[in-house]
């Protein structure tokens, strides 16, 4: 076997193996184009604790889950709208943290998706009519991301904002425990 | 043929004047830059063509006394008295013309440093994926006005223009008037700049700041100073008041949407500052920092679907329903 014919099958190689990179794939605008269907589930499909008792799972979340795009649009968004000013970079202040395993309105990303677009009671503003659900999913990406459940290579290894602690991508990971959730 | 046309199109390029064009010395550096590059061409291509002469010559010119300066005789290290001269001569010249290069460009640089002394104007532009926001502070802040996109000038008034950048790394270029200058995070930048001609300019971003870097123009206007003045005035006011019910219905879009999460229209409840003030935006050349001329029909286009018109842009396309777009597009255009 020649050389060459090496060298051209580990570049055909490559080739392929690049073509499966899906961690950036983008869409520039959600589809299908103006879409007004409520996002995520109503009030009364939503349980705290076990994620495995909800009964309806919005199957949108799953193109925006994981995305790096999406999450990297979402904590441009997160900063913008001033999300900080109430749940900090994560940590919580007047709002909760948002990088604990604790999720009172469900820590799927359609559950978090509808918590935003919706609001909640105590403060959290309704963002429906103020941001269109493809970004109200970005955000949400983006506030999944933070308690690190989202794929280590999708998350942003550069923070917008001065910070601290190290990139995302530098942490250890620690498995989330769904026994632990907040029962309250 | 093709060939022909290849040489031609390069020089057909030279004659580019206008709007965005280097050459164009309408800015005091501007000037002195223009004037130092015609000198360096001109001494440069006296030599280069003295060099060509010299070689043509010595292509051509016959060896003489060839029996002379041959090894037999022990003079193949001399050369013909003119030949010795010749390269005296070219070594000096050589020597003045550098010396010249160097004085004049001291100059130029000295020159540059004087007219940009006292600024009697302060700008102060934010670079932005991707477009700009410019807002002028003057000494009575009751004064202060914030645009987009634009920048107006009043003609032979010495403007500080003060660079900082948001995001990523931008770079301020008005080719006409002066050179480039990077805006980058966290830190703040500067440039000059003194107008010496009025007209409509175009600025440019000219460091590479991702998808749409293309699309992150400048409106330039450089005017008399009673009609900068004039200008500032009028974006002192606060936006102009919807006067028929379907502007009406645009103004309450706007003002209590997806828009007003962005956008300050002053005086109204939007007062967001993550997006283009559009509080005078119809009083614009264009649409999206330069992507689109202002008018009714590009304006529809852009409302309906920005992400078609500028793929990545930070607007998102919010999927309005025709009657909503009729509204805030009437609103929009009585925003003057």
């Amino acid at each position: 076997m020649s050389s060459r014919f090496r060298n051209s099958c580990a570049i055909l190689a490559v080739a392929v193996l690049l073509g499966a990179c899906d961690r950036e794939e983008r869409q520039s605008r959600a589809k299908p184009l103006g879409e007004t269907v409520p996002a995520a589930a109503s009030p009364d499909t939503i349980y705290p604790g076990d994620p495995s008792r909800a009964r309806y799972v919005d199957a949108r979340g799953a193109s925006y889950e994981g995305n790096a795009f999406a999450i990297a649009q979402g904590q441009q968004l997160y900063n913008w709208m001033n999300c900080v000013g109430c749940h900090a970079h994560g940590g919580g202040g007047m709002g909760p943290a948002l990088m604990d395993e604790k999720w009172r309105y469900g820590g799927r990303i359609d559950q978090i998706a509808a918590s935003i677009y919706q609001g909640r009671p105590n403060g959290m503003p309704a963002w429906r009519s103020k941001l269109t659900e493809d970004q109200i999913w970005q955000i949400a990406a983006y506030v999944r991301s933070l308690s690190g459940q989202v794929r280590k290579d999708a998350v942003s290894a550069r923070a917008d904002s001065v910070s601290n602690t190290p990139p995302q991508t530098q942490t250890v990971r620690q498995p989330v425990r769904p026994a632990d959730s907040d029962q309250q | 043929m093709s060939r022909v046309a290849a040489l031609i199109l390069p020089l057909a390029l030279c004659g580019c004047a206008g709007f965005q064009n280097a050459l164009g010395g309408d800015g005091g550096e501007g000037a002195n830059f223009v004037r130092l590059f015609v000198l360096f061409t001109a001494v440069c291509t006296f030599m280069y063509l003295l060099v060509m002469a010299g070689l043509f010559a010595a292509v051509l010119r016959r060896r003489r006394n060839a029996d002379e300066l041959t090894v037999d005789t022990g003079k193949h290290h001399e050369s013909a008295p003119l030949v010795t001269r010749a390269l005296a001569a070219w070594a000096i010249l050589i020597g003045i013309g550098l010396m010249a290069l160097t004085v004049a460009s001291f100059f130029t640089d000295r020159s540059n440093a004087a007219i940009t002394r006292d600024p009697q104007l302060s700008v102060k532009v934010t670079g932005n994926q991707w477009w700009w926001d410019v807002q002028y502070s003057f000494a009575d802040t009751s004064k202060s006005i914030r645009t987009a996109n634009e920048l107006h000038l009043p003609v032979g008034v010495r403007a500080e223009v003060t660079l900082e950048s948001n995001d990523v790394i931008h770079s301020f270029w008005i080719p006409n008037l002066a050179g480039k200058q990077d805006l980058i995070p966290g830190r703040v930048t500067d440039i000059q700049l003194v107008p010496r001609k009025t007209g409509l300019y175009r600025g440019q971003c000219a460091e590479f700041c991702g998808v749409q870097h293309a699309h992150m123009a400048l409106d330039v206007t450089v005017e008399s100073k009673a009609e900068f003045l004039r200008w500032a005035a009028a974006q002192l006011q606060p936006a102009p008041a919807p006067r028929t019910p379907l502007e009406l219905a645009g103004y309450r879009y706007i003002t209590t949407r997806e828009c007003s999460v962005c956008h300050n229209l002053s005086g109204t409840p939007a007062s967001a500052s993550v997006g283009p003030d559009l509080t005078h935006f119809a009083s614009r050349r264009s649409i999206a920092a330069g992507t689109l001329p202002m008018n009714k029909g590009n304006l529809y286009g852009w409302v309906a679907d920005p992400q078609s018109q500028k793929p990545g842009t930070k607007m998102p396309t919010i999927g309005l329903s025709p009657d909503e777009l009729h509204a805030v597009v009437a609103y929009l255009q009585r925003l003057k």
